[in-house]
């Protein structure tokens, strides 16, 4: 191979070049494929309907998460308590029926290891670095974090994988988000990810596969690496990447699916050739200084909605683009929000913290730390804290961190996709306001006529405290 | 995939534009776990209308359907590709599709054929008291009256149409390369090879 600089995104591609066809797309490899109940059903049927099998069931993890309750869901016993909707139970009992079926292996709601399928692939080290990751769900950007190619597919993509382990692919344009810089005090990975989507709006990465590079992203954790990855499809990106690093192979070390003894040295040896070469073209670049960002939150309908919490709901005048002026006065009107009110000043009665954007284990320490102590606002009728998997629950409960947002006035709950989308009994009520840890503002996404507003977790719980949005700088 | 050669039969003179895939089935038919049966969903906000054109008589059944500019906007779900075929729809007519469907349809063996406005306005008019022809083969659109439109098709569409080849059956004809690119993985990549 000719030895032009690359980039990270190039080098995984051509590293999973089956066939490059005549009209440049190709049939690219898939390493790994996560599977869950609400996007697999009908791939599993259209399988069954052709008599075809799957190509390679050990590359394969069927995890449900969107659907479960977080409510206990087994009785005293071991045996499952009836879940109340019945096309919900009808998906569960697919994945439960279609797994075995097929020859894979299911991570089921009675095991330890459940949790939402983004949360337990880096977990058990199925998701590696370098690896093509794919999942019918658009959220599997998460895995970037790793500095794995990962991206969410059609229903139609999970069963070609499934059949086949590929997928035919056109390359993506490439773009660098350059952060650099130290983060201020109480500025998470969450508020990172919050203000690049500010900055390059919902539709700015469309084309493109984001790679997230710079000092104040090297100095994240893995667990922060996987919150802003998780969000690049957020920005309308196929996918997030960030570099694998020291800190990339000693957490992905030791984990149940990673290798092992001399294939370990090997495996890291070629992540540590993935980094962008020097002089490697990106076709996009955009430049973000830490000290820039604060913590934000989200006052619209859309992720792109974002403003620092010392800023003030703006005014659909302040758009120059007559169409997102119009959407911001619908917007306003959805969230019943006023132009030139003060963040802070808005009352919430909600607050979710979990989602694979926010519920491993250093985001509930994160949120734990602030509400020490503390107690809700009154007005906060409904707080519910929802681990990304079983493991994180039992880490949690380890370190105390359940009693802590037990005392707080918080649910502590079983692990799921949970009120990050109201597919399971998890929903915010019509008209009612919730900070949340997840990542899409989306009318309705936390339940019918449900108002959200994106935050950290660090923010989720001062603004539980404060009954409003909170800067928690401004906590004592 | 059964092979699509022709089309033909009576054709639903629906013409509305900018239909999303909301309206052609809603989001509460998501939670299906089959692809059958979204035909009783499929358009359900227009069929409360009693006069609606895909209940009645003479149109149940047609397995073609004439529709307005940007068919098939909207979210990305293939449920509304699924709907469509339970209906017994096999093509759609219409001067523009939004990408994601055509290419959901596509996979899942609709023919989606792109014509100007007057031809759609001539076929609308003829649909309404007869059938209407679809050769894929020589890509032509024609009626009982000597109307015979052309349309443009993407040449490997019209390929895997043609032949019943579902992307996933053409895949599979692939399967010595990728066997071949397994055994490279397999030695240069181990640890992505197998999962411990
Ligand atoms: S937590 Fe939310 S965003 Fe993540 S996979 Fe579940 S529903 Fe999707």
């Amino acid at each position: 191979m000719a030895s032009r600089p690359r980039t990270l995104y190039e080098k995984i591609w051509d590293a999973h070049v089956v066939e490059r066809r005549d009209d440049g797309t190709c049939l690219i490899y898939i390493d790994r494929h996560l599977v869950h109940e609400v996007t697999s059903p009908q791939a599993f049927e259209a399988l069954r309907l052709a008599g075809r099998k799957v190509r390679r069931p050990d590359l394969t993890l069927a995890v449900p998460d969107h659907n479960l309750p977080t409510t206990a869901r087994r009785d005293a016993a071991g045996r499952r308590m009836p879940i109340a909707d019945a096309q919900s139970a009808q998906q569960l009992e697919a994945l439960e029926r279609n797994a075995p079926e097929f020859g894979i292996r299911l991570i089921g709601d009675a095991d330890a290891e459940q949790g939402i399928v983004h949360v337990v692939g880096p977990e058990q080290g199925f998701s590696l670095p370098g690896a093509t990751i794919v999942c019918g769900d658009s959220h599997t950007a998460s895995h970037g974090g790793l500095g794995a190619l990962a991206f969410g597919i059609g229903t139609s993509e999970v069963e070609h994988v499934l059949a086949t382990q590929t997928l035919l692919l056109a390359q993506s344009k490439t773009m660098e988000v350059r952060v650099e810089g130290r983060l201020g005090p109480g500025v998470s990975a969450k508020d990172v990810v919050l203000h690049i989507g500010g900055v390059l709006s919902a539709s700015g990465g469309t084309g493109f596969v984001v790679e997230y590079t710079g000092s104040a992203i090297r100095a994240l954790s893995i667990e922060g690496r996987l919150t802003v990855s998780n969000m690049a499809i957020e920005h309308g990106a196929r996918a997030g990447l960030i570099a694998p690093d020291d800190k990339t192979f000693a957490y992905v070390k030791g984990r149940p699916y990673a290798p092992a003894g001399s294939d370990w040295d090997r495996a890291v040896a070629w992540w540590r050739s993935l980094a962008t070469d020097p002089g490697a073209a990106y076709d996009k670049i955009v430049l973000i200084d830490a000290a820039d960002i604060v913590p934000s939150v989200t006052w619209g309908t859309s992720p792109e909605d974002v403003v620092p919490i010392t800023g003030t709901v703006p005014a659909p005048e302040d758009f120059a683009d007559p169409s997102k002026q119009d959407a911001a006065r619908k917007s306003l009107e959805y969230m019943g929000l006023t132009a030139g009110q003060k963040l802070t000043d808005i009352e919430i009665q909600n607050v979710f913290i979990g989602s694979c954007t926010n519920s491993r284990i250093e985001d509930l320490r994160a949120a734990a730390a602030v509400l020490k102590g503390k107690v809700k606002a009154s007005n906060v009728t409904w707080a519910i804290v929802v681990p990304g998997s079983g493991l994180v629950k039992h880490q949690a409960e380890a370190e105390g961190l359940d009693r802590i947002f037990t005392a707080a006035g918080f649910e502590w709950r079983e692990p799921g996709c949970s009120a990050c989308l109201g597919m399971n009994p998890d929903k915010v009520p019509p008209g009612e306001r919730c900070a949340s840890t997840s990542n899409r503002n989306f009318v309705g996404r936390q339940g019918p006529g449900s108002r959200t507003h994106l935050v950290s977790p660090a923010t989720a719980a001062a603004s539980a405290i404060a009954g409003k949005l909170a800067d928690i700088r401004a906590l004592d | 995939m059964e092979p699509l050669r022709e089309v033909s039969g009576r054709a639903i003179p629906f013409g509305r534009k900018n239909v999303d895939t909301d309206v052609i089935i809603p989001a509460k038919w998501l939670k299906t776990i089959t692809r059958d049966g979204l035909g009783r969903g499929a358009f359900e906000s227009l069929r409360e209308d009693p006069a609606n054109l895909f209940d009645s008589p003479e149109y149940t059944g047609s397995p073609i359907l004439i529709a307005g500019d940007n068919f098939g906007c909207g979210s990305s779900r293939e449920h509304a590709a699924w709907a469509l075929l339970d209906l017994g729809i096999k093509a759609v007519i219409a001067p523009s599709f939004s990408d994601i469907f055509s290419s959901n349809a596509f996979k899942n063996g609709i023919l989606t054929v792109v014509l100007p406005q007057d031809a759609i306005d001539r076929l609308m008019t003829v649909a309404r008291t007869d059938p209407i022809a679809i050769d894929l083969e020589q890509q032509s659109v024609t009626t009982p009256f000597q109307d015979r439109f052309r349309f443009e098709i993407d040449a490997f569409r019209k390929h895997c149409l043609l032949d019943g080849l579902d992307e996933v059956g053409l895949t599979l004809s692939r399967d010595s390369a990728i066997t071949t690119y397994e055994k490279h993985a397999a030695a240069a990549m181990p640890w992505l090879a197998q999962t411990a």
